[in-house]
Order: C-alpha cells, then sequence, then structure tokens
C-alpha cells in the first residue's frame, strides 16, 4: 500500500510543532517521544505502520480547536482518532502528522429519556453509550462488533454498522447532531436535539467522511427503548443457495427480523474447534432473531419456521432459554476470533444485492482454490454486507500481498453484481485504490469537491478514501 | 425543457444560457420563489428495479409516486417513511413523482419510528450545475463508500443537481394498523403522553396531537395478534392521561393518519402554514408562546405544524428554542420577504455555500429557493 512520501520540511519542524502544541494543551497531552508515539503506529489493519510525528489526547473541544489552529497555521496534516479499532487503516498515521486522539473526551453530556437521546463527548465507547441509559431500559441501537472499545467519534467517522441493523439502521440513522471542529479551529454546531436539517443535510455528510471533513467532539445520539425480549433460531442447510433463497422468503413474507446472520462451512468449522457452540455440520447456517413480547416473538418465529421448512433445512433449533440463545449466538460473535487462531486474516466488508448471494459465493470458493488461500464468510445475511475471512501467513514472504490480491478481487465481483466495496468498515486506505472500480472520476471529483469546502488546505486525514492518483494534484496544490 | 434520458438531461443544463426552475410533478412549490426556465423531469419515468426479497427499488426521479406505491402493494410492500402528498395543503394540482419527494426530504408521521426520506435513500443519479453526471451510493442496504451525497442531494430541493435516478430502501406492509386515540386537552400533557409512548418498547409508529379537537393519536401496526397486544398495553399506559378509545380497523386507523400526514386541518383554511421541527418537549412552551390560528403536533411533538395570519412572521417568536422553522405555504409576496428556509448558523451557512458554488458554479439550479 503506498502513502505520499512524508514532508520533509515538516519533520524537520518537529520540535516547533511539539513546542506549541504543548503551549495549548495541558501537561501529559502531547506524546512525542520516538518509544511513545509507537502505540499510535497503526489502527486495527496492523499489517500497516507508521509513527506519527506526534499525538495529542486533548480534553475539550476548545483544546481540539487550539490543536487544529496550530496545525493549519503550520501546515502540518491532522489524522483524528478514536480508539483506533478501523479494519481500513482510517486511523493510520504518516510520519509527518499529528494524531488528534479523542479518547479522553469520554464523559456523558446529557440524557434524555422524554426526548429519547443522549449527548455524549465523542471518544465515549459505543458499548458505554448504552451502559449509560439501560437502567432506565433505553439502548443506542448501532452495535458494530467491536463495541466495546470502539468509540461514537469512530463510529461517525465510518458510519458503523452492526448485526441490528437491519431492523434499527446504521449510525447515520441514529445520529441526530454533532459538534466539530473544522482545520482552521472554527468550533461549529450541526443538528442538535431535533430532527432534520434546516438547510442542506451536513450531518449525513459528514457520517461517513472518515476524519476529513472536520474534528467531530460531541454526539447527540438517538436511544431506543428496549424490546421487551428477543429471540434467535439457528437453521442449517446443505446449499448456500437454499439458504440464500430462505433469507429472501423471510423478508418477503413480510417478517422483519432485528438480524440475519449468516455463515459458511468453513467458517461453521473453525467456530465449532475454537468455541464449541453446538453448530451442526453443514454447508450454511443462519441465525434469525426476532424482537417482542413472548407472544409476539412466537408468532415471528412461527411463520420464519414454516418459511424454513418448506427449504428442507438439515437442522432447526429454536432457543428455549436465554442459556440456548445465548449459545446460538455464541458461535458468531467468537467467528473472528476462531478464525484467527487458524491464521492471520483479513477482514472484507463488501456488499452485495442479496439476491446475488449464491453466486457469489460459489466465485469466492473459486478464488480461494485458485489463490491457494483459505476463506470463510460470515456476514449480516439481510442487508448483504458480507465479510469474507482471508486467511494467510503474515510471517511468510508474499502471502499478504497474495491475500490483498484475491481481497481486490473480491470486492470487485461485489461491485460487478451491483454492490459496494464497503458496508460499514470504510474505505480508509484498504480499498482506497479500488473507488476507481466502483466510481467513475466525476464520481470522485464530486465528493473531492466536498472535501475542498470543508478543509481546503487538505490537512485532515489527506491520504484516505481517494486514491492518491485522484487526490495527489490537491494535496499538492493545497502545500 | 422535458428531457427523457438523463443524458438529455446533462446535454440541457450543460446548454442551459440562464437560471433553471426544476420541477417534477410540480406539487410541491416549496421555498423562496425561483425565476428561471422550466426543467421538468417528467419524462424520466419508470421503474428501473425491484427485488421485493431485497427490498430494493432502483426508479427514474421523473416516475409517478402513485405508480410505485402500486408496484410495492402488489408484493405487499411500500414506502416506509409515508410521504405527505402535498396537494390538499397546498393546493397544487399535477402528479408527485419521486424526484420530488426526495428533493424536499419529504417524510410523513412514521419518520418518528423508522426515519426520515433520506434514511430510505440507498443511492442517486444526478446532474450538477455544469451538466456533469454523478452517481453516489448504489442499491445496496449498506455502503459507506466514499462520502454519502445521497443524504447531502436528499433535501437539497434541487440546487446541487438535478435528480435523475434513486435507489430506494422499501419495507414490508404490515397486515394491520390500530390508532389508540386519547382524549387529552392540555399541549403539554399530550406530549408527556406521546413520550410514554414512544419511549415504551411498543413500538408506536406514529404520534400526534390535535389541540383543536383535544385527541392524541398513537399508531401500532403489525401482524394481527401483535397489534391487538400492543394497543392493549398502550391503552393502559394512555388510560392515566385520558379517556381512551382504540380504532382496531385497519383502513379506519390508517384514514387518520393520512389526515395528520397531509395536515388536510389546514388544507381548507385561509392563513400561512409553517413547520417546526423542535425538541419534543419545547413543543408546547414554543406553540404557547405563537400568534397563530392553529396548530397540529406530529412526531411525538418533534413536529409542530402552525397555522397563521398571512405575512406573519412566526420565526421572530421563536426566542432561542432549539430547531428551526420552515414557511411552506404562503402567498408569493409573504415568501419574497420572508426567508422560507431558516437561517442558520454561520459556519454552517458557508459550508453550504461553498457547496453550492462547488456543484453549480453558475448558480442556475432553482437559484436562491433555499436562500
Ligand atoms: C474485531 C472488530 C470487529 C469490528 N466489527 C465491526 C462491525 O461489526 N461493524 C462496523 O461497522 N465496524 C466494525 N469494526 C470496525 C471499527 O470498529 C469501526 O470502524 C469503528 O467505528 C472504528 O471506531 P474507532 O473509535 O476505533 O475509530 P478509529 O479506528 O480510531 O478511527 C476510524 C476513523 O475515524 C476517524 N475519526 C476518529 N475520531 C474522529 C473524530 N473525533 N472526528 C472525526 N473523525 C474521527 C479516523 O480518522 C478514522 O478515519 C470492527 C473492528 C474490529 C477490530
Amino acid at each position: 500500500m503506498d502513502m505520499p512520501i512524508p514532508d520533509a520540511k515538516i519533520i524537520a519542524k518537529k520540535a516547533s510543532v511539539v513546542e506549541r502544541l504543548q503551549a495549548v494543551l495541558p501537561l501529559n497531552a502531547v506524546i512525542h517521544e520516538d518509544r511513545q508515539v509507537k502505540a499510535y503506529e497503526c489502527d486495527a489493519l496492523v499489517a500497516y505502520k507508521c509513527p506519527p510525528l506526534c499525538a495529542v489526547l486533548p480534553t475539550s473541544t476548545a483544546e481540539v480547536a487550539a490543536v487544529l489552529r496550530v496545525c493549519h497555521e503550520m501546515g502540518v496534516p491532522v489524522v483524528p482518532r478514536g480508539s483506533g479499532t478501523s479494519l481500513a487503516g482510517g486511523a493510520l498515521p504518516t510520519a509527518d502528522c499529528v494524531i488528534l486522539g479523542v479518547a479522553r473526551l469520554n464523559g456523558v453530556i446529557e440524557t434524555n429519556y422524554d426526548d429519547r437521546f443522549i449527548r455524549v463527548q465523542s471518544g465515549r465507547t459505543n458499548l458505554s453509550v448504552t451502559g449509560a441509559v439501560e437502567a432506565n431500559g433505553f439502548f443506542y441501537a448501532p452495535d458494530p462488533s467491536s463495541q466495546l472499545a470502539c468509540a461514537i467519534a469512530g463510529n461517525i467517522a465510518m458510519n458503523s454498522g452492526g448485526a441490528h441493523c437491519l431492523k434499527y439502521g446504521v449510525t447515520t440513522n441514529n445520529l441526530l447532531g454533532v459538534t466539530m471542529v473544522m482545520m482552521d479551529g472554527t468550533i461549529t454546531e450541526i443538528g442538535g436535539a431535533h430532527m432534520g436539517a434546516a438547510g442542506l443535510d451536513l450531518l449525513g455528510l459528514i457520517c461517513g467522511s472518515e476524519g476529513q471533513l472536520g474534528v467531530v467532539t460531541e454526539a447527540t445520539l438517538r436511544i431506543l427503548p428496549k424490546p421487551e425480549g428477543a429471540r434467535p433460531v439457528l437453521m442449517g442447510f446443505d446449499d448456500n443457495e437454499v439458504a440464500g433463497a430462505c433469507v429472501a422468503d423471510i423478508i418477503k413474507a413480510g417478517v422483519l427480523p432485528v438480524a440475519i446472520e449468516f455463515m459458511d462451512r468453513p467458517c461453521i468449522e473453525a467456530t465449532e474447534k475454537f468455541a464449541n457452540a453446538g453448530y451442526p455440520m453443514c454447508e450454511a447456517l443462519l441465525i434469525v432473531e426476532v424482537e417482542g413480547s413472548e407472544a409476539e416473538i412466537d408468532e415471528q418465529l412461527g411463520m420464519i419456521l414454516k418459511i424454513a421448512r418448506k427449504h428442507k433445512p438439515v437442522e432447526l433449533r429454536e432457543a428455549k432459554d436465554a442459556d440456548e440463545a445465548a449459545r446460538i449466538w455464541l458461535g458468531r460473535k467468537s467467528a473472528f476470533g476462531a478464525m484467527g487462531q487458524i491464521n492471520d486474516y483479513m477482514c472484507l466488508d463488501g456488499t452485495i444485492p442479496v439476491s446475488s448471494l449464491p453466486l457469489v459465493l460459489r466465485r469466492i470458493g473459486e478464488l480461494s482454490k485458485q489463490y491457494g488461500l483459505g476463506v470463510g464468510n460470515v456476514f449480516h445475511a439481510g442487508d448483504g454486507n458480507m465479510h469474507p475471512l482471508i486467511l494467510y501467513d503474515a510471517n511468510k514472504p508474499g502471502d499478504l500481498e497474495l491475500c490483498e490480491a484475491m481481497g481486490a478481487d473480491i470486492l470487485k465481483l461485489c461491485v460487478e453484481v451491483g454492490g459496494c466495496l464497503t458496508g460499514e468498515h470504510g474505505v480508509g486506505i484498504e480499498k482506497r485504490d479500488l473507488m476507481n472500480v466502483q466510481f467513475a472520476p466525476s464520481d470522485l471529483e464530486a465528493q473531492m469537491a466536498v472535501k475542498d469546502v470543508f478543509d481546503p488546505a487538505w490537512l485532515l486525514n489527506p491520504a484516505k478514501v481517494f486514491p492518491l492518483g485522484a487526490s495527489e494534484t490537491r494535496r499538492i496544490a493545497a502545500k | 425543457m422535458t428531457p427523457k434520458t438523463e443524458t438529455e438531461l446533462a446535454a440541457a443544463i450543460a446548454a442551459a444560457t440562464g437560471p433553471l426552475h426544476i420541477t417534477g410533478g410540480g406539487t410541491r412549490p416549496i421555498g423562496n420563489p425561483v425565476r428561471g426556465t422550466t426543467l421538468s423531469t417528467a419524462k424520466l419515468n419508470g421503474i428501473i428495479l425491484y427485488e421485493p426479497g431485497a427490498l430494493t427499488m432502483v426508479v427514474q426521479a421523473g416516475t409517478p409516486v402513485a405508480d410505485i406505491e402500486k408496484a410495492l402493494a402488489k408484493e405487499n410492500q411500500r414506502l416506509a417513511f409515508e410521504p405527505m402528498d402535498h396537494r390538499p395543503l397546498l393546493g397544487t394540482k399535477g402528479t408527485p413523482t419521486i424526484g420530488g419527494i426526495v428533493a424536499a426530504n419529504v417524510s410523513g408521521p412514521r419518520r418518528v419510528a423508522v426515519g426520515a426520506c433520506r434514511d430510505h435513500m440507498l443511492g442517486v443519479r444526478f446532474v450538477d450545475g455544469r451538466g456533469t453526471i454523478i452517481k453516489n451510493g448504489g442499491r445496496v442496504m449498506k455502503n459507506v463508500t466514499g462520502y454519502d451525497l445521497v443524504k447531502l442531494l436528499s433535501g437539497s430541493y434541487g440546487t446541487l443537481g438535478v435528480l435523475s435516478e434513486v435507489s430506494l430502501k422499501v419495507l414490508p406492509r404490515p397486515d394491520c394498523s390500530a390508532t389508540i386515540t386519547t382524549a387529552i386537552d392540555d399541549d403539554s400533557r399530550a406530549v408527556a403522553a406521546m413520550s410514554a409512548a414512544l419511549g415504551s418498547p411498543f413500538e408506536v409508529t406514529g404520534a400526534s396531537h390535535d389541540p383543536a379537537t383535544g385527541q392524541t393519536h398513537l399508531r401500532i401496526e403489525g401482524f394481527a395478534g401483535s397489534v391487538a397486544y400492543r394497543s392493549d398495553k398502550m391503552s393502559a399506559l394512555m388510560a392515566p392521561f385520558g379517556i381512551v378509545r382504540v380504532t382496531d380497523n385497519t383502513q379506519d386507523s390508517e384514514a387518520i393518519w393520512v389526515a395528520i400526514r397531509d395536515v388536510t386541518a389546514f388544507a381548507d383554511q385561509q392563513g400561512d402554514v409553517w413547520r417546526l421541527s423542535l425538541k419534543p418537549s419545547d413543543a408546547h412552551g414554543v406553540v404557547a408562546g405563537l400568534s397563530k390560528m392553529g396548530a397540529l403536533y406530529d412526531w411525538g411533538g418533534g413536529l409542530v405544524w402552525v397555522l397563521t395570519t398571512a405575512g406573519h412572521n412566526l420565526r421572530a417568536e421563536l426566542g432561542d428554542a432549539s430547531g428551526h422553522a420552515t414557511l411552506i405555504r404562503a402567498s408569493a409576496e409573504t415568501r419574497a420577504a420572508l426567508p422560507a428556509f431558516h437561517p442558520e448558523n454561520a459556519t454552517v451557512t458557508a459550508l453550504s455555500a461553498g457547496l453550492r458554488a462547488k456543484f453549480d458554479p453558475r448558480a442556475i439550479l432553482n437559484s436562491g429557493v433555499m436562500g
């Protein structure tokens, strides 16, 4: 993966950058010693590492603004960072950048149950947002698997999703407002506790902009009352295609489950060895979860099971109690960890129209043979968001490149069948150079024009999202 | 000008020498008055793709909403955001198109539960002010590839580009609908009742209060057994607020919500109509301080429709309540004098102007409609 050549002039003035940042921040908020900055050299895309010039951990919006003013004046690129769990390299530093971490901005500012929102500082972790309201019977819906660690800031930047977004939507559908600091240090409010924008929907634009338009320091999030109950069923099929047809039939029947998760044989085998969840050995496994009162759950599951039976499942397992429900979810929740036990893996994130599922799974199988790398598929089937996990050996020379080439082929396939490169992880550096597969130059030009408006000097997370070739003139002109 | 293809649309915009007034069906003349040659999308008409099993539909922007709803009904699906038909309120004629709905981000009572039009938008194709064809998003349910111009274009009233095609997320149409109506004659108690309902786990998909009749309506939708169960729960929850009546016939229940959606209460009344977006718990306080002839609460108090005398500047009475007021219906003179859209903070105003200058450098697309 290419990164732009760091600006030697900036690296040369590191001491004065650090000094000016120290002048506007509390003690200990500027991390600049080589040994310490290493902690910020990568995010969860660990194949790529680069220590930043320095990292700052401001404790207020005003301090974030002060940091950005300094960097703006000195022409230093800034890479915002939440918890560093991006799988796309979204928070990967460059050697000439300041990492702006919001981890110390983690408080709750306001909870309002009558109006059903919570206002938090952006460094607060996803799970602890729900943690702040669950005693009152509420929750924050988007639930990425990384929710214990990832921050709302990163969720907003990546427009993160989760297992339950079939019903509740992703981050953008649950975000009401933000406080954001522009690259020149201007602090602005966008949206608020009310619904909808007065004018253009800038909030919708900011959500998913991967830290390139501004630094989000506070967010107003929609919270929802917890459902009375939820219950999953597990179904096994001896054919991917049949499982796919079953998903489509469930959706067409008018039942809207909160989650429909899919695992294929390689993934089932790996999780069974690892988590011992008692999954049936079959080609495809679905976990379907519905919500409501006991009677409502019975009614919905009754319909779902009736549909499933038409597709001749090899296994149908309804959770009778909380324990069984947990066991059904256990394997799915440990799928990534299980695959990680076998080998290093790269997690892809393309989305496809659900109707192309059988074709895409077949082609992935073929690619797996062709490249000689194992693949497990585990994904959100209701919305077509796939997560093929390609296994490779990081210590074997050339294996990472092989894995990346295969990943690129899979993502191209997703686009070919009418889908997209990334459903929830974001582009970052990982899919940056594939953007040309999905978009024409004029499409990318329109997106880059947005960045020109928000960050004319192209200092915020500049080497991400757009193919380096496409953004080059802008990044250079801005210097 | 009535282009028949996206290519013709692009050519027409590229060749334009002056301002263009963009219309779909012309049923929603919302915003500041616009001058210019009329550019209609009415002939960009047709459903391109519909996959009920994937809950997705791709349509040309000029497709009549009625055609879309008919196709969806055949598969027992619908546009869940329940777009309002503005014709009764605005006294307009014509055929509402999907492009007009998206351009104005038109969302009905169900918005409080399932989100706005923009939340059901999966992709757009549009032509910018230079005549360049641009696509963004796609036809899949989850997509974070690049910036979300889909949201930006939704509710941009044609000022950033002319939509040629949109992809939508559609949802199953539930078998049954019931409305729980509670007699509450105090607005603040009505908002409290709606908050209690929306804060319950019973999945209320509409929460509206009409001060004129003193009735608070709550809607429950789903399978028969589930609707019956939740109606009971909701009736019990509402009992302390007033006398409760349940409309459990689906057609009758839906008729109540069509009237709320289309604000028919103000349709035959003289005067200007404003649309206020507020924090629900602020709503009754704000409304109490307004000089008005009528008010109607939707979205649990998050949306208030207000009827005023012609030419009255309602915005001046809002104080510092968070939210915004849009002038929806008024005479041409009033609309020329009072900006239709609420003024925003300096940074947002500058960013919006910057975006318009990029997407429409000649300022020819519905210029000035949003201010
Ligand atoms: C095991 C595992 C499971 C995962 N599961 C899911 C999943 O189910 N669904 C899903 O969607 N994702 C998932 N992810 C990906 C990742 O957790 C999300 O992308 C998450 O939102 C990143 O949050 P973060 O706080 O770690 O952000 P970071 O990794 O720190 O940063 C992510 C991006 O946000 C930007 N950013 C950070 N802070 C700010 C700010 N204050 N203002 C502006 N921009 C900012 C960064 O510049 C970067 O571009 C998973 C990751 C892992 C490791």
